[in-house]
């Protein structure tokens, strides 16, 4: 298999991202302040997922990269996602 | 490849390829093969240790009260004993020392993908085993926890939990390092013609055996490091004073520590695989099934977690869940044991050591299997939850099962790695003393448990003390099978008859190079012809 082309990200595009992460880092702290109740950490974690894929898909380069890579590393983080789901069906209904 | 661009091909075995033979050439080697052999010492040399450790517990339960030791003692041992069993000897068992062996051969590589990762990995398993090890004997002494490390308690007692903790968190690392090597060495380094499909079985174990390595083993990682931190810092994580829950490290814990079962569990099943046909001389029935299922207990096993904490007040309707995904891993195990036992019917079966072993493990595993039905389901389990049942039960499945895979896998391809083999009368005798002794010791604690025995206590009721003596001396027969089957493997590996290439008329590629393979494992990259288990092929790529 040969190596994805190495591709460069145009600064315009960078920043914007980073002010996205920003907006996103305030949508944070104003779920914090809402009265949601348990939903109240749903919303914190679904902002967090939002923001690392961002992190993910462009800083690290994985939109770039090969088919299989990115499948194994989507497989990754379902996995990641079901154990935190699985968790939560505990305290939720405790 | 032409192969007139190549020197002549030179069979030097691997044992005396760099000329040295002093212990820098193997501590320092990056060859897989010699890594294997590192980790297999020294893998073996922990399971000894923990055996003994065993055998005492079951000393101190011979007769009610104090026998040899008080209950300090014994909480300490069953803890180190646990940890040990677990941590070190069975999770690095098979990818560790018959991984790093076999595969690369049997997918037709000359070496793993990261050879030096390889190596790393053995060191961080040393160095982590170093760390346990001073834990015992510095600070408050040994953990006395249980190999689970439960708050509150870990969170509070005086003995060197930190420490400890600390060392299976290094350990940790080696095995998340041979996962990423062993999912890339299966990816890329497969030889011509080695297809997914045409993959031997014990291959595809470890392939699914090293996603949960991967996936699983950061959050037991993770798990660790807080309990320091609720030891040193105080944080409060799972302390409800100071608005932390106590189940929520019970549910860290086993999210690894469920899927850590199957890091014990599938290689072995992937051994058992590899031996029943060879000795059935018939091709595995539902070759695909049996692949299949291997991934679909990795995934669906990553689920179950909970059934551990039916009684530690989860939510009912978590109980529920749990309980039913629990019985639904029972259904890609029990496809393996059928498809295992339709291999050999009708199978020109020859009962040599490694055959006696496979066959015991399907017997063994299905009564550690079935009796985690009763354990799995809720109304059950709190019924025998934390009695001598559940001891019974997981030896079945971790001894029984892959401890005795480990064995027959020991028989069966140590040779190859040695060149000469053991004798066969005495390997007999040995299997036969260990499976009458196993099933003494654990029938016994299982029939003590269902009475309402107690696990994790050094003293019990007068009532119990009969089948507790025989469980005693259960041990004692399998330690001195244990002993002889060592004593002849040992002898045959160092005096025995020399093998040929394919002492057991296996048709998979280690069988194919001369026992102990060259270096190089294969003069030249191997082209794939056939299947793994097409006999009438055996012999050739
Ligand atoms: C001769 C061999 C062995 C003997 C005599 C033995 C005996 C025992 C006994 C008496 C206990 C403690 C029971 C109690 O709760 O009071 C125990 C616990 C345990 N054993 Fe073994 N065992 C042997 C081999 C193994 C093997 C091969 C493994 C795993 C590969 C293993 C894993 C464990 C674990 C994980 C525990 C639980 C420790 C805890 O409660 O924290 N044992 N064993
Ligand atoms: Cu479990």
């Amino acid at each position: 298999m040969t190596e994805a082309p190495h591709h460069i990200i145009s600064y315009t595009k960078l920043t914007a991202v980073w002010g996205l992460l920003l907006l996103l880092t305030g949508a944070t702290i104003l779920v914090t302040r809402l009265d949601l109740g348990p939903y109240k950490i749903l919303g914190a974690l679904t902002i967090a997922c939002v923001k690392s894929g961002l992190v993910i898909a462009v800083f690290m380069h994985m939109k770039y990269e090969e088919r299989l890579l990115r499948i194994l590393l989507f497989v990754t983080l379902v996995t990641l996602a079901i154990f935190i789901g699985f968790t939560f069906f505990d305290v939720l209904y405790r | 490849m032409n192969p007139s661009d190549h020197p002549p091909a030179v069979f030097t075995s691997f044992w005396n390829d760099t000329g040295k033979t002093g212990i820098t050439s193997w501590i320092f080697s990056t060859d897989h093969k010699r890594i294997g052999l590192l980790y297999f010492w020294s893998v073996l040399g922990f399971f000894l240790t923990a055996v003994l450790l065993g055998l005492l517990l079951r000393i101190e339960l011979m007769a009610p009260g104090r026998t040899i030791m008080g209950p300090e003692t014994y909480n300490a041992l069953f803890t180190v004993h646990g940890a040990i069993m677990v941590f070190l000897f069975i999770i690095p068992g098979f990818p560790g020392a018959f991984g790093n062996l076999v595969m690369p051969i049997q997918i037709g590589a000359r070496d793993v993908s990261f050879p030096r990762l390889n190596l790393f990995s053995w060191w961080l398993y040393m160095m982590g085993a170093a760390v346990i090890i001073i834990s015992l004997f510095t600070g408050g002494g040994p953990p006395d926890t249980g190999w689970t490390f439960y708050v509150p308690f870990s969170a509070r007692t005086g003995t060197n939990v930190s420490l400890a903790v600390f060392g299976v968190f290094i350990v940790g690392f080696s095995s998340i390092v041979t996962g990423v090597n062993f999912v890339t060495t299966i990816h890329r380094l497969r030889a011509p013609g080695m297809s997914w499909d045409r993959l031997p079985l014990f291959v595809w174990s470890l392939y699914a055996t090293a996603w949960v390595q991967i996936l699983a083993t950061p959050i037991l990682g993770i798990t660790l490091v807080l309990i320091i931190a609720e030891r040193v810092l105080g944080v409060g994580l799972f302390d409800p004073m100071k608005g932390g829950d106590p189940v929520m490290y019970q549910h860290l814990f086993w999210i690894y520590s469920h899927p850590a079962v199957y890091i014990m569990i599938l290689p072995a099943m992937g051994v058992i695989s590899e031996i029943i046909p060879v000795f059935s001389r018939k091709p595995v029935f539902g070759y695909k099934m049996i692949a299949f299922s291997s991934i679909a207990i990795a995934a669906a096993g990553s689920l179950v977690w909970g059934h551990h904490m039916f009684t530690s007040g989860m939510s009912d309707r978590a109980i529920l869940v749990f309980s039913f995904l629990t019985f639904v891993v029972a259904i890609p195990s029990a496809i393996k044991v059928f498809n295992w036992v339709s291999t050999l019917y009708r199978g020109s079966i020859s009962l040599e050591a490694p055959m006696l072993y496979a066959l015991s493990f399907i017997l063994l595993f299905s009564i550690g299997g079935l009796t985690g039905l009763i354990l799995g389901a809720a109304a059950t389990d709190i019924h025998v939850h934390d009695t001598h049942f559940v001891v019974g039960h997981f030896h079945y499945v971790i001894f029984g099962g892959s401890g005795f895979a480990l064995f027959g896998a020991m028989h069966y391809w140590l040779p190859k790695f040695y060149g000469r083999r053991y004798a066969e009368k005495p390997a007999l005798i040995a299997w036969g003393l260990m499976f009458v002794g196993f099933n003494i010791t654990y029938f016994s604690m299982m029939v003590l448990g269902m009475k309402g025995m107690p696990r994790r206590y050094y003293d019990y009721l007068p009532e119990f003390a009969p089948l507790n003596l025989v469980s005693t001396v259960g041990s004692w027969i399998l330690a001195v099978g244990l002993v002889l089957m060592l004593v002849n493997l040992i002898r045959g590996l160092r005096k025995g008859e020399p093998v040929g290439n394919n002492p057991w008329g296996g048709a998979t590629l280690e069988w194919t190079i001369p026992s102990p393979p060259p270096t190089e494992n294969f003069p030249e990259e191997p082209v794939v012809t056939h299947g793994p288990y097409d006999f009438s092929k055996a012999g050739t790529p």
